[in-house]
C-alpha cells in the first residue's frame, strides 16, 4: 500500500468517526444493543446460586457467554449496512467517487471506521460482564464462567465475526436502494458465522484449541476473501446510476445519426 | 477571486504528469455514446473544449447532459466512442489522473451535513492528497465568500451557503476542468447571481469550466460556446453564430402610421432583401420586419427612405434573437422529426 493510498484510508476512517459521533441512531444503536446484551446473561449468572447443580449451571454459563457474542455481529452489521447506501441517499457518494480515492482504500477505510469501535464495545462488554461475574458472583459460578473452554474462543471469534459483518453489510449497502431494507438484510446475512459459534458455545462441538484455530483461520480466509469480494461489487457506475455498468463492445451502440455543428 | 487568491498547486501525482501539450484540448470527445439497457442516454456525440474556455451544454431534462459529464468524470464507462479529458484519454488507466486533475460540483451540494464546512473540505483535500490543506481550505473558502462561516455545520447552511461550499470543494484541487451540473438550480436570483459570479471569476483564472444548465441566460452571459443536446449533439457553436446560422437577420421599424407604399419605400434599398408588416401587439403604430444581411448598411439607408417618404418614424433596432430562441428551435425541430 502507497502512502497516498493509507493517507486517503486515514482519511475515511477520520470522516466517518465523526460522523458517527454526530449521528444520535448511530451513537444510540452502538451503545443499547450492547447494554442489551449484557443484561440478560449478567442478571442470568448472578441469579445463580453456589449450590446450584453442575449440568444446570453449566447451561447457564453456555447461554450467558453465548450472547454477548452477537455484539461484534449486530452492531457493525448495522453501522456498515448503513454506509454507501446512507452516502447515496444524503448525496455524498457521487462528490468522493469523483476524487481519485479508489475503491478499495474507500471501502477498507469504511470498514476500518466501524470494525474499531464495534470491537472496542464488544470487548468492553466482555469486560464488564467478567468483572460483574468476578465480583458479584458466588465463587463457584464466577470460577465456572471464567474457567468455561469456550471463552477464549469466543474472545478469538470477536473480531472476525465483527469483520465479517462489516464486509456482508457494505456488499448489501451497495447494492441497496434503501438503508432500512439493507439493515435487515444486513443483520441476516451477518448471522451464519455466529451460528458456528454457537456451536461451540453449547458444546455441540467441542472448542478444543485445534479446532478453534482451525475455525479461526477459516473465518479469516473468509473474511479476507469477502474484502475482495465486496471490492468487486462496488462498482461506481451502478453506485450512481442504479444500472448494470456497460462494458465496451464492438459495435454495440446503436446507428445514431451525426452531430450537426454549426457553421 | 483573484489569481493570487488560489494559486495552481501541484497535486500529488507529480508535475511531470500534469504538463499536457498546450495546444491539446481540455476535452475531446469523439462519437460517444452511452446506453442504459434499451434507452440511449447520449447518441454518438462529438465536440471540443479549448482550454480556458467555458463551454456551456444545454438541453431538455432528460437529454443526456448529466450522463456526458458522468462518462467524462470517469464515473461511468461510455458503450461506445472516446474521449480525453485534460490531455488523458479516458479509460481505466487513466482514470485514477483525470480525476486528480477535475473536479465536478454535482447538482446536488453533496456535503456532509453533520460535519462543518471545514471538515467537509479537509476530508476531500486528504483524498486528492493535497500539500498545503488548511491554507488550501482557506483560499477556497474566501474564494467563495465563506471563510467565516468554515466552523458551521454544513446542515445548518442555506442552500446558496451549501453551493457556495461545494464550488469551493471543487476549487480544492484546483482543477484544470471543472464541471458544474446545473449549479444553480434551486438558488434564488441573489444566490445564482453570485455563483455566476463566482464561475466567471473561474474563467478569469484559465480554468476550463463545462457547465450544464437550464437556463439560458446564464448560458449566453457565461459561455464561450454552447452545445444544445438532445441525446444527439444538435449543434454547437457561439452563441452569436449560432443566432446568424439559425435566423436571417432583421430590422423591427415602428412608424406613426402605416406607410401609404411600403414597397416602394423598402425596395431596392441596400442590404434590404424582404420586409412584412409586423405591428405591435394591442394596435397603435405600424410595425414592419425587413429581413436584411447587414444591419448596419441597412439602418441608415432605410432610415432616409421613410424620412424621404414622409413617415414620422418612431423606431428603427435591429430584431434580437435570444440564445433561448436557438434553442426552442433546435429542441422543437429535433421533436418535430421524432413525430
Amino acid at each position: 500500500m502507497t502512502g497516498t493510498a493509507a493517507a486517503r484510508i486515514r482519511a475515511v476512517i477520520r470522516k466517518e468517526l465523526a460522523e458517527f459521533r454526530r449521528n444520535r441512531l448511530i451513537v444510540t444503536t452502538a451503545a443499547v444493543l450492547p447494554v442489551i446484551f449484557l443484561i440478560s446473561p449478567t442478571a442470568s449468572i448472578l441469579a445463580v446460586r453456589a449450590s446450584a447443580a453442575s449440568a444446570a449451571l453449566d447451561r447457564r454459563v453456555d447461554a450467558a457467554l453465548f450472547l454477548p457474542l452477537l455484539i461484534p455481529v449486530f452492531v457493525p452489521a448495522i453501522l456498515s449496512a448503513y454506509s454507501v447506501v446512507g452516502e447515496r441517499e444524503q448525496g455524498t457518494l457521487e462528490p468522493v467517487l469523483t476524487t481519485p480515492v479508489g475503491r478499495a482504500e474507500f471501502l477498507i477505510g469504511k470498514a476500518a471506521a466501524i470494525f474499531m469501535p464495534a470491537i472496542g464495545v464488544a470487548y468492553l462488554m466482555f469486560g464488564v460482564f467478567v468483572a460483574i461475574v468476578q465480583f458479584g458472583a458466588a465463587p463457584t459460578v464466577a470460577t465456572a464462567v471464567l474457567h468455561a473452554p469456550q471463552l477464549p474462543a469466543e474472545l478469538v471469534f470477536i473480531p472476525l465475526l465483527a469483520a465479517w459483518a462489516i464486509w456482508v453489510g457494505l456488499a448489501i449497502s451497495a447494492r441497496a436502494s434503501d438503508t432500512r431494507v439493507a439493515q435487515q438484510l444486513s443483520i441476516l446475512a451477518s448471522l451464519p458465522p455466529v451460528a458456528l459459534a454457537a456451536l461451540m458455545s453449547f458444546h455441540v462441538i467441542s472448542p478444543t484449541f485445534g479446532l478453534t484455530a482451525a475455525l479461526a483461520g477459516g473465518l479469516l480466509a473468509i473474511d479476507c476473501a469477502a474484502c475482495f469480494v465486496v471490492a468487486q461489487l462496488f462498482d461506481r457506475e451502478r453506485l450512481i446510476t442504479g444500472a448494470k455498468p456497460s462494458r465496451r463492445g464492438g459495435g454495440s451502440a446503436p446507428h445514431v445519426p451525426g452531430a450537426r455543428a454549426a457553421p | 477571486m483573484s489569481e493570487a487568491a488560489l494559486p495552481r498547486q501541484v497535486p500529488a501525482g507529480g508535475e511531470a504528469g500534469r504538463q499536457a501539450p498546450a495546444a491539446a484540448a481540455a476535452i475531446e470527445v469523439s462519437h460517444l455514446t452511452k446506453v442504459f439497457g434499451e434507452r440511449t442516454a447520449v447518441a454518438d456525440v462529438s465536440f471540443s473544449v479549448a482550454r480556458g474556455e467555458v463551454f456551456g451544454f444545454l438541453g431538455p431534462n432528460g437529454a443526456g447532459k448529466t450522463t456526458t459529464v458522468r462518462v467524462l468524470g470517469t464515473l461511468i464507462s461510455p458503450t461506445a466512442g472516446s474521449a480525453a479529458v485534460a490531455g488523458i484519454p479516458l479509460g481505466p488507466a487513466g482514470a485514477a489522473e483525470i480525476r486528480q486533475r477535475i473536479s465536478i460540483m454535482p447538482e446536488d451540494p453533496g456535503l456532509y451535513r453533520r460535519l462543518t464546512v471545514a471538515e467537509n473540505l479537509e476530508f476531500f483535500a486528504r483524498l486528492y492528497g493535497l500539500p498545503r490543506r488548511q491554507a488550501r481550505m482557506k483560499e477556497a473558502l474566501a474564494a467563495v465568500g465563506l471563510g467565516d462561516r468554515a466552523h458551521d455545520l454544513t446542515g445548518s447552511l442555506s442552500k446558496g451557503l451549501r453551493q457556495r461550499a461545494a464550488l469551493a470543494r471543487s476549487l480544492l484541487n484546483d482543477p484544470e476542468v471543472m464541471f458544474l451540473d446545473e449549479p444553480t438550480s434551486g438558488l434564488d436570483p441573489a444566490a445564482a447571481h453570485e455563483v455566476l459570479d463566482l464561475i466567471a471569476a473561474l474563467r478569469d483564472r484559465g480554468v476550463t469550466v463545462f457547465l450544464t444548465t437550464h437556463r439560458l441566460d446564464e448560458a449566453e452571459r457565461l459561455c464561450d460556446r454552447v452545445a444544445i443536446m438532445n441525446s444527439s449533439l444538435r449543434t454547437v457553436g457561439r452563441p452569436d453564430e449560432l443566432r446568424r446560422a439559425l435566423f436571417s437577420r432583421s430590422l423591427m421599424v415602428t412608424t406613426a402610421a402605416p406607410l401609404a407604399g411600403p414597397d416602394q419605400v423598402f425596395a431596392g434599398l441596400p442590404a434590404v432583401q424582404a420586409w412584412q408588416r409586423s405591428d405591435p401587439a394591442g394596435g397603435g403604430p405600424a410595425g414592419y420586419a425587413l429581413t436584411v444581411t447587414d444591419p448596419a448598411q441597412a439602418a441608415p439607408a432605410v432610415t432616409r427612405a421613410l424620412v424621404a417618404a414622409g413617415a414620422d418614424v418612431l423606431s428603427i433596432a435591429e430584431s434580437r434573437r435570444t440564445l433561448e430562441d436557438v434553442y426552442l428551435k433546435l429542441v422543437d425541430d429535433a421533436e418535430d422529426r421524432a413525430r
